[in-house]
């Protein structure tokens, strides 16, 4: 269940209230996002579209708690992160989120297996379960054999994969998807967006993506707008099932 | 958990040009620091080793070097009769009344004129230092004008080899022997007959400058010194002769010293500015990776670590390489004016283990700092923000 007019959901997994994002550039106050509200449930799968500048990349990074908002609230499996300190939202990004970028964002200089490995440095798994699992989500992405590569050594459609396996492999609540088909043939496109999908579909994973891409808004259950600040559900856009 | 250190490793190994100029300029500044502090550590050591710790040395009361010092012979004889100074096999004690002069002798390496302690001694000086010997030709025999020359003299002066003859005080010496001091100041000295030198330089035939005396047991020193300075007959000082050498060396260390620091102070705000360079290039050029590492979870303390980590293994690199750089200053012999004799003193760089600690140190100082302020600006820059960058 998806919901964008502040009407409760019960059990819903994330719930933005009255959420708003200031920018200042010079003297000018840019208002990006404007009393918006969301709520998601559990195992969703929902792609944001809007044009450049509509603040699509903030509500994300907002969700994902890595950017403050003005006003307004987020809440995630009923942790409020926007009262909770740099600290702690570390730990709560580390448990909670998996997020999936346009440009990868793996480090160069770290193997896949080392690059997916990182989100499990800040658990507390032992070295011999954390190789198991980093198998597990390498496998799961299809690039086992790719395991001791560099980032350079890829493809970039291997690479958006072994970011996916990076998201994945420490069980997070919620994927966040900042444009990860932007930097991709069709192709190779079309493979993420099948993955992003199994995992929604298959593992009840639930899938926040921003998307210009319609074929990519496709694969959503729900296809949200941003406009003016606000989001607006237009179920006339979305899939037919 | 912290950031893995290899994402460190390898980081600073992608970018080696930069890392590379950090190293160097750290390499530098270690290298400086530790031969300056080598070469204060030789001198110090040449002195001390010229002291045994079983052997006291006798001045006139408030004479702070044998230059300005003098015991009459009447002196003499009643320091020797003291139950604590050891004797020889025929029941003479251990004492050794020395005058020194100070002569000018041709450097081999420059030509130029240094000056040269000769010391005169008692025909027992040997005795009363064990740690001296003749390694060729022979003493000198009292009452002639014959010369034993120290090891590092005989290799340093012009014309002062076994079986040389040499004018100096109006007087035809001859070289007798070469003796070894185990590096000590001994080493660049040459001995002779104090009786002869006070002749030669026209000087009071039975007032000397210092006496040595070798104890009985290095533990009835200060029964020894009680005994002395309680004598109404007497007017002297007595020290441990391993303390008066230390105090002989502190002037020329302390400036070495000084200077080093100088040097290697001036040289490190370099290298500080090296390595801050590199760091802030390093934060630069990595924002998106800090980005997203802060957005994976890691917290802004495991940033900061990991940047100052990095400029350690830098700084750390950097370091091991001037400490081994200076290695094969260990034991190379120079030499300098010792200020409290005006004479020239031979001694070697002596780059000990805990010199090489302190280089490290020094370097990994020099790391945090440039480490310590890049490292804060990665942790504090804006993860939305960077993460937009290409």
């Amino acid at each position: 269940m998806v919901s964008v007019d502040g009407t409760d959901i019960p059990g819903s997994l994330i719930r933005v209230r009255h959420l708003n994002k200031q920018y200042r550039r010079g003297s000018e106050t840019i208002d990006v996002l404007q009393g918006l509200n969301l709520d998601v449930g559990a195992g969703e799968f929902v792609a944001f579209m809007g044009p450049s500048g509509s603040g699509k990349t903030t509500l994300l990074n907002l969700l994902g708690g890595l950017d403050v908002p003005t006003s307004g609230s987020v809440t995630v499996d009923g942790d409020e992160i926007t009262s909770m300190s740099a600290r702690r939202l570390s730990s709560w990004r580390a448990r909670h989120v998996g997020f999936i970028f346009q440009m990868y964002n793996l480090i160069p200089v770290l193997t896949a297996a080392q690059n997916v490995e990182l989100p499990l440095l800040l658990t507390r798994l032992g070295a011999a379960r954390r190789r198991q699992q980093v198998a597990t989500a390498l496998a799961l992405v299809g690039l086992s054999d790719r395991a001791k590569h560099y980032p350079r050594q890829l493809s970039g459609g291997q690479e958006q994969r072994v970011a996916i396996a990076r998201a994945i492999v420490a069980d997070p609540t919620f994927l966040l998807c900042d444009e990860p088909t932007g930097d991709l043939d069709r192709k190779s496109g079309d493979e993420i967006l099948d993955l992003l999908s199994a995992l929604s579909r298959d593992h009840g994973k639930t899938v926040l993506i921003v998307t210009h891409d319609p074929r990519a808004a496709e694969r959503a259950d729900v296809v949200l707008h941003l406009d003016k600040g606000v989001l607006v559900h237009d179920p006339a856009t979305e899939p037919v099932a | 958990m912290a950031i893995p250190i290899s994402y460190n490793l390898r980081s600073a190994v992608a970018r080696w040009p930069a890392a590379l100029v950090s190293v160097l300029g750290i390499a530098g500044t270690v290298g400086v620091f530790v031969a300056m502090l080598s070469m204060a550590r030789g001198f110090q050591s040449t002195l001390i080793a010229s002291g045994s710790e079983g052997n006291a040395m006798i001045l006139r009361a408030g004479a702070d070097a044998e230059m300005v010092s003098a015991i009459a012979l009447e002196e003499v004889r009643i320091i020797g009769d003291a139950p604590e100074v050891m004797r020889d096999g025929r029941g003479a004690p251990l004492v050794s009344p020395e005058v020194v002069v100070v002569a000018a002798f041709q450097l081999r390496s420059s030509g130029t004129d240094a000056n040269v302690q000769v010391r005169g001694v008692s025909p027992s000086a040997l005795e009363v230092r064990p740690s001296v010997r003749v390694t060729e030709g022979r003493f000198f025999r009292p009452g002639l004008a014959e010369l034993v020359v120290g090891r590092n003299a005989a290799a340093i002066y012009r014309g002062v080899g076994l079986g040389a003859t040499i004018d100096f005080g109006g007087q035809a010496w001859r070289v007798v022997g070469i003796m070894e001091a185990g590096g000590s100041a001994f080493d660049s000295e040459l001995w002779c007959d104090a009786a002869v030198l006070n002749q030669v330089f026209d000087r009071p035939e039975n007032i000397f400058q210092s006496v040595t005396a070798r104890l009985v047991s290095k533990d009835r020193f200060s029964e020894f010194k009680d005994r002395l300075t309680a004598d109404p007959r007497l007017t002297v000082q007595v020290e441990r002769e391993t303390a008066y050498y230390a105090k002989q060396s502190r002037v020329v260390t302390t400036l070495i010293r000084v200077l080093g620091f100088l040097v290697a102070a001036v040289m490190a705000v370099g290298a500080v500015f090296g390595a801050l360079n590199t760091m802030y290039s390093a934060v630069a050029a990595r924002s998106r990776e800090i980005a997203t590492m802060r957005a994976l979870g890691f917290s802004r303390g495991s940033v900061v670590l990991s940047f100052v980590v990095e400029s350690l293994l830098i700084a750390g690199v950097g370091g091991a390489l001037g400490c081994v750089a200076v290695l094969p200053l260990n034991g190379f012999t120079t030499g300098t004016i010792n200020w409290q004799t005006f004479s020239h003193l031979a001694f070697a760089f002596r780059v000990t283990p805990g010199l090489m600690l302190a280089g490290l140190t020094f370097a990994l100082l020099m790391g945090f700092v440039g480490g310590v302020f890049p490292a804060l600006r990665a942790a504090r820059m804006s993860v939305a923000r960077a993460l937009r960058e290409l």
